[in-house]
């Protein structure tokens, strides 16, 4: 359907380009249970590319191995073209991959200003010692990075929070201040576990409308793991559908939602 | 309308005092916006040239003199010069409430047949394209904050910052023309078209021209000596006079600061940043700043709670004095000062009223507590009376002369007669020239002399020659004696109680005035939870001897300050009942903006209201309700029907002036 280096283009009239970061076979196991079973999927820049599946399909596990958490038992990770040797998740991080967590990771005690701050830990290259002192090349430093995190306040719209301790906001609040975080980064690919779990109607929107928006205006590639099926389908250019471990699909939307092992994963089948 | 010249010399637009303020204030702030965190200025030097660069970037792109632009969204700088550049290519701004949806902002658009749209962000934008298709002389659409509209068909959109930047690119072609058509304006150009918000009928497009605009900034502003380096800010509608007189009529004028907070959800912050000199808000904000003040404080330690009341009593008690620079003992003065430093100081600083040196409120009653809370405080808060069709002022409260239940002397140039019925009736050079293609409302309202209608009814003072309104015209009328029969204003009073919500006065053609109340849930349910009082329902709640009692010291109360008004004290309240249920607008009870309905409350509840006049002790009613998802319902209750007892009056009566 569409050949490595070129890209596509959807429906919406947006140009995909090449290959950003690609899974070749991977199998992760822990001990004696394979979580993930040889699978091969891509991702193309400037997509939004969603994982779904039914509880337990591996999804998350699909995430981490993504983010450099865990390392693939076999298989591995390709990004930018070049095979990504085993990394520290911090070092992940500084090749440009940012994500948020199903449940909220964020440092309850410190502001959203703060926590948001937190995101531009990789652009950050002065020692403890100025930085502590708030001399010299940190003090620049700081005022650059405070730009960009004022940048990122802005387009998602929480001025009004700046300086509330985030232990203080409501679920949806913390949701996008963790969107926030990783924005922060200036990620190339930017992975988003669960966005809108736990959100009410009007919550899932602005989130929708949000990832539309960062997609859109920073170009950012994003995978993102989600149960909302009209969101997914909504939202996600191309949708791999894992279940017990394995792919049982891998297309636009449409495609996806026509296709019968899928049908048969989400309305149960014998297994 | 006899306006001299002289006095503005050639300041006959806003660009013309535009270009003054950049010659004589030029390295002053003029326009504020916080962004990014940040507050950012622009000097009068700035808006000159960024209402050039966008004035020519119109002309650019092919706007006509006597063309309309409609202006929509929240009140950052770049709209208000959007109205001053549309002012110097010779068009006429029209701004619009940015929450009207997308039919109510068809009807204006089609209405003033708008060429142009300058829109905020891609809510208005999109709102505009919804609705594009009907509008057939609209053309283009300018819009600011480029979010989200990257994909979109740009065939008919364009960018703020490239209107500007054309514009200043062709600058050397089209500088010529812009001050061939600046030159043209003078005091009768149309200033603005302002669209009232249109609670009967269709909203009607006011035309107020540059001589209405100009002179009433001119005069309010020497009557409260507003200056270059005030602070004011910007957050009420754009739509709205009062919002066009304050940040463009005033700031233009005298050449002071307009502040735009950064997102409507921090405006409070934004306020107690910029601490202005000159303040504006509806009655519903103060109110609210105050509960939030008292919830607060109720959380507070023991000792804090006690400086805070201790001191607040004191204020209560000479505070107003001092600001009306009355005599006060030497004693009082200096607890007040030490008052100052302790607890009004530091919760002015919180509230962002530290440096409030003259406030407004108008638009509805303030609650007689309210207002003096603030004015206790030091906080020189006042009010005033207008309506868009008077350019805002028509009286207000000079200093050291402020009251809660006046609305002050007309203001300067401006003529007030009451009429026989009582309606109020002005004239002024802020009169509006006329309705936007509506000559027969035109006629209506303003007659061939220059008089208008307010359509409110009200006295003056014979003492203090303060102008007091007591009532929408049409809802005033007289009791069988004769007397005035002013509801709302009795029912503002009883409102004025945290424990009532609602009040409906009967009394029209009758001898004597009777009520409905309705009970505050929230007040008066905290009030039975801490003194132990058990109930299952907002009907039992209603039915409690004990609330009922409570609600009688209050209509008791009000029948004693209504006595010490001769006119209106026929309106004192001679049995009173606390209804069943409250008054809803599903059940059409009210209407949507919480106004009561009383021509469908009093046959709806026809027997009650006979209950109350035919001394009847109480009465079995049974009442249909709707609930939220539609059903219907009954709702049985016996109520209790109370006399309360009136104050005595003064016999003499005297009539409207």
């Amino acid at each position: 359907m569409m050949d490595a280096s070129a890209g596509y283009v959807t429906e919406d009239g947006r140009q995909i380009g090449g290959v950003l970061m690609e899974m070749k076979n991977i199998t992760l196991r822990f001990g004696g249970v394979v979580a993930i079973k040889d699978i091969s999927f891509d991702i193309r820049e400037g997509e939004i590319r969603a994982i779904i599946g039914p509880n337990g399909a591996g999804k998350s596990s699909m995430l981490n191995i993504i983010s450099g958490f865990y390392t693939p038992s076999e298989g591995g990770v390709w990004y930018k073209g070049a095979p990504r040797p085993p990394m520290r998740p911090y070092e992940v991080a500084r090749m440009g991959v940012a994500r948020t967590f199903q449940n909220i990771a964020l440092f309850e005690g410190m502001t959203v200003l703060d926590n948001v701050m937190t995101g531009r830990l990789t652009h950050m290259h002065s020692g403890i010692a100025s930085q502590a002192l708030w001399w010299g090349k940190a003090r620049a430093e700081e005022v650059a990075n405070r730009e960009k995190v004022e940048e990122i306040i802005d387009f998602l719209e929480i001025q009004a929070i700046r300086k509330t301790p985030v232990g203080r906001l409501p679920y949806g609040l913390k949701k996008r201040v963790e969107l926030a975080r990783a924005l922060a980064a200036e990620p190339s690919i930017l992975l988003l576990d669960e966005p809108m779990a736990g959100m009410n109607v009007e919550e899932k929107e602005d989130m929708s409308r949000f990832i539309l928006d960062v997609n859109d205006e920073f170009g950012t590639t994003i995978a993102l793991i989600e149960h909302d099926m009209g969101v997914v389908m909504d939202l996600s250019d191309r949708v791999v559908v894992m279940d017990y471990g394995k792919k049982i699909g891998d297309g636009t939307p449409d495609e996806v939602r026509n296709n019968q092992d899928v049908i048969d994963a989400y309305l149960g089948v014998q297994h | 309308m006899t306006v001299t010249h002289a006095a503005s010399g050639a300041l006959e637009s806003f660009p013309a005092l535009l270009e003054r303020n950049a010659r004589m204030h030029g390295t002053k702030p003029a326009y504020r916006e916080k962004e990014f965190g940040i507050w950012q200025t622009w000097t009068w030097v700035d808006t000159a040239a960024e209402i050039e660069s966008l004035a020519l970037g119109l002309i650019n792109m092919g706007i006509a003199e006597g063309d309309y632009i409609a202006i929509i969204g929240r009140n950052r700088p770049y709209l208000y010069w959007s109205m001053v550049a549309a002012q110097a290519v010779g068009a006429i701004p029209v701004p619009l409430y940015q929450d009207a949806n997308a039919e109510e902002m068809a009807y204006v658009l089609d209405h003033c047949g708008a060429r142009f749209v300058i829109a905020g962000d891609q809510e208005q934008v999109d709102k505009v394209i919804d609705i594009q298709d009907s509008l057939h002389q609209f053309e283009h659409m300018i819009y600011l904050d480029p979010k989200g509209m990257r994909k979109y068909d740009h065939t008919r959109l364009h960018e703020y910052s490239h209107v500007q930047e054309q514009g200043h690119a062709a600058r050397d072609e089209l500088t010529p023309e812009l001050h061939r058509r600046t030159a043209k304006l003078n005091y009768d150009s149309t200033c603005v078209m302002l669209y009232t918000s249109g609670t009967t009928g269709k909203p009607k497009g006011v035309v107020l021209s540059n001589r209405n605009m100009i002179e009433t900034a001119k005069n309010s502003s020497e009557f409260d000596h507003l200056k270059a380096g005030d602070e004011v800010l910007a957050y009420l509608p754009m739509a709205w006079v009062g919002d066009f007189i304050f940040s463009i009529g005033q700031a233009y004028w005298t050449g002071f600061c307009v502040n735009c907070p950064e997102s409507p959800e921090t405006m409070m912050t934004d306020l107690r940043e910029i601490g202005p000199s000159y303040y504006f808000a509806p009655p519903r904000i103060f109110e609210t700043q105050l509960t939030q003040t008292m919830i607060r404080m109720e959380d507070a330690g023991p000792t804090k709670k006690k400086i805070f009341d201790h001191f607040m009593a004191h204020a209560r008690k000479v505070g107003p004095a001092i600001l009306d620079g009355k005599s006060v003992s030497a004693m009082d003065r200096l607890k007040y000062a030490l008052g100052e430093f302790m607890v009004y100081g530091p919760l002015k600083n919180m509230l962002g009223f530290g440096r409030v040196r003259v406030g407004y409120t108008a638009g509805e009653a303030i609650g007689p507590e309210i207002f003096d809370f603030y004015r206790s405080l030091g906080i020189n808060l006042k009010q005033l009376y207008g309506q868009t069709e008077a350019s805002v002022f028509i009286t207000q409260q000079p200093d050291g002369e402020v009251r809660s239940d006046t609305v002050g002397v007309p203001s300067p140039g401006v003529e007030v007669r009451i009429a026989e019925n009582g309606e109020v009736f002005y004239r002024s050079p802020g009169t509006f020239v006329e309705y936007y293609k509506n000559p027969e409302s035109t006629r209506d309202t303003k007659d061939a002399e220059g008089w208008v209608a307010t359509g409110d009814a009200g006295f003056f003072e014979p003492s203090t020659g303060h102008l007091r309104i007591i009532d929408r015209a049409k809802d005033v009328g007289q009791m069988a004696d004769g007397s005035l029969f002013a509801p709302k204003y009795v029912e503002n009073k009883l409102k004025f109680f945290p424990n009532i919500l609602e009040a409906v006065v009967f009394g029209a053609g009758k001898d004597r005035c009777t009520a409905f109340i309705n009970i505050d849930l929230t007040a008066v349910g905290n009030w039975a939870e801490r003194n132990n009082i058990a109930y299952a329902s907002y009907q039992e709640l209603a039915g409690h001897p004990q609330v009922l009692a409570t609600i009688q010291s209050h209509v008791e109360e009000v029948n004693r300050s209504v006595a010490q008004d001769e006119m209106l004290s026929g309106c004192q309240i001679h049995r009173f009942l606390v209804l069943h249920k409250e008054l809803d607008a599903d059940d059409g009870e009210l209407t949507r903006t919480r106004k009561v309905r009383r021509k469908i409350i009093a046959e709806k509840f026809a027997d009650l209201v006979g209950a109350l006049y035919d001394g009847s002790p109480s009465i079995y009613t049974e009442t249909e309700v709707t609930y939220e998802d539609g059903r219907k319902g009954q709702i049985r209750a016996t109520l209790e029907v109370r006399d309360a007892a009136l104050a005595s009056v003064a016999p003499q009566r005297v009539a409207a002036e």
